[in-house]
């Protein structure tokens, strides 16, 4: 199992405990997973996340192939075509893009032709919905969350766009799932680390109903606990424990 | 869901969820029964002992949620009794109060005691440092039961459907009441727990609960290294997986086994009134 939603470096609004490659490697195999999808945690907030991408690529050169670059992509950025274009040669599975922090609506663009541009390029696009709980972020973190008009507006943009959302909640992956064709669903995964678990079962509840091979592994290290979605697996009800999450591996297959 | 021979998730060592709740048919959910069986069936494949629990009035269906009627705190707090009543093994329960109707809401806590409730449970009718609710905190005192009192971590502003209080409302209180254990709710249940933990620092009476859906890295070290595990208390409310990760998190964090075990249940065993927890007694030293 991979993790896609796994960052390295400093956050801006409170300490982060040792946010390394190295340590993320020995929390991946105390968790039995095989690799991750890594972020540069700092880019999402630089103007121009370049540099902050530079330093992901050397950061994670040593621990390739099992911490797998995912550079932060401005597409109202001269020249973001060309990073795209790096990201591939770096060997990246994806993209990450940040359009609230970049003040982007739900509807710009420039967040379709970057889509359009990952896909091409046989790339996911990483979408983030939230860092924090929205009730203890920082007044300078003004952003808000990612809304699932955003996410739509994405998914319906071709059919070679391939979305991972993170950090989603139930009711916006229902929003969101059920405003799709069902072509359009296809472009969509889900990571599970903030969907909720017993009593409420909303994992459950979302396997039941939408299918467990639209989910995939994420944790959100190193900002939150990477026991939570391993715990969610576990205290799956009988109906649903143990079925198969997609592969991100095969996003394009 | 496991084969129920798998052990369980939390260890084979007692462990009190110090704050999970209930629904009943009195509330506006259809499907109050079935998240009421889930947790159990959570509880049972985690390894919890006891849920120490509380139920809200009727849940926001005929008064708010955080300002429950007398009428709807009186029918919640039979139903959390029957629950109680029912699963005597491994079910404890809260009496759930509004302060703002004082005489009614000492005259439940006399009631609910008479019938084994072993703790009380302030949401968030009033703010905690409000005078009206010593007649509430010197009730507790005279029944020997510890005060789970809902919080807000560090409240900048009024939020909607509640008054909230943080940890320096509930320090002020607890100064006034140094003779009663406070359980400050859910350090990982809204807003900043970064600033909750120097606000109560101060004030020994004070625990703190773990619950919560906020699963943040650093949060649980932050609590040990400003409170110390003596004053940490397990437990999930609603969000159960967050409960079992964080219990996996003190692993992580390398505490002692003597440490952990005062967070599973020995802080617990400690505070509530004794014979609570016959399965978790004698509480470790």
């Amino acid at each position: 199992m991979i993790d896609v939603n796994a960052l390295i470096g400093s956050y801006p609004f409170r300490y982060v405990p040792h946010p390394d490659p190295d340590v993320l490697t020995r929390v991946l195999e105390r968790e039995g997973l095989s690799g991750a999808w890594v972020g540069h945690l700092p880019s999402a907030f630089y103007r121009d996340p370049s540099a902050g991408n530079a330093q992901l690529y050397t950061a994670l050169a040593p621990y390739q192939p099992t911490l797998r670059p995912v550079p932060a992509i401005r597409p109202d950025w001269p020249k973001w075509e060309q990073a795209v274009r790096t990201a591939v040669r770096a060997g990246a599975p994806a993209v990450r893009a940040y359009p609230t922090i970049w003040q982007f609506g739900p509807h710009d663009p420039r967040m379709r032709e970057l889509a359009q541009a990952c896909g091409d390029a046989r790339l996911a696009l990483v979408l983030t919905v939230r860092f924090e709980d929205l009730r203890q972020r920082h007044p300078l973190d003004a952003a808000g969350d990612l809304t699932a008009a955003a996410i739509r507006d994405l998914a319906r943009c071709g059919p070679g766009v391939r979305l991972v959302v993170a950090a989603a909640g139930r009711e916006m992956i229902e929003e969101v799932h059920w405003g799709l064709t069902p072509e359009e669903q296809r472009r969509v995964v889900w990571d599970i680390s903030w969907i909720w678990g017993p009593p409420e079962d909303h994992l459950a509840r979302l396997f039941r109903t939408i299918g467990a091979d639209r989910f995939v592994y994420g944790t959100q290290w190193p900002l939150r606990l990477t026991q939570a979605p391993r715990a969610n697996l576990a205290l799956l009800p009988d109906d649903v424990a143990g079925k198969p999450l997609a592969d991100p591996d095969r996003l394009f297959v | 869901m496991s084969p129920v021979s798998a052990p369980p998730l939390g260890g084979p060592e007692p462990l009190i969820d110090v704050h999970a709740h209930f629904h009943h048919a009195g509330g506006p959910r259809a499907d109050w029964a079935a998240v009421n069986d889930a947790r159990f069936r959570a509880g049972a494949r985690i390894g919890i002992t006891y849920h120490v629990a509380s139920v809200l009035g009727s849940w926001g269906f005929s008064s708010p949620i955080y300002f429950p009627s007398p009428r709807d705190v009186t029918a919640g707090n039979d139903a959390m009794l029957a629950i109680a009543e029912r699963e005597p093994a491994c079910v404890r329960a809260y009496v759930t109060v509004n302060p703002n109707h004082t005489a009614h809401a000492v005259q439940e806590i006399a009631r609910c005691a008479a019938r084994g409730a072993v703790g009380l449970k302030l949401a968030a009718s009033r703010r905690a440092d409000d005078p009206l609710l010593d007649p509430v905190c010197e009730a507790a005192a005279r029944h020997g039961l510890p005060v789970l009192h809902h919080v807000w971590q560090h409240r900048t502003r009024d939020w909607p459907t509640q008054e909230i209080s943080d940890g320096v409302d509930l320090a002020a209180l607890a100064r006034r009441h140094v003779g009663v254990s406070f359980i400050l709710a859910h350090i990982g249940g809204g807003g900043d727990y970064l600033h909750t933990l120097p606000a109560i620092a101060d004030t020994p009476n004070i625990l703190v609960d773990v619950s919560g859906s906020g699963v943040d890295r650093g949060m649980l070290d932050e609590a040990i290294l400003q409170l110390g595990a003596e004053r940490i208390l397990w437990g999930c409310d609603v969000t159960m997986e967050t409960g079992i990760a964080k219990l996996m998190g003190f692993e992580a964090i390398r505490l002692d086994a003597g440490q952990r075990r005062l967070i599973r249940y020995g802080n617990a065993v400690r505070i509530f009134p004794a014979g609570s927890f016959p399965l978790a007694e004698p509480a470790p030293a």
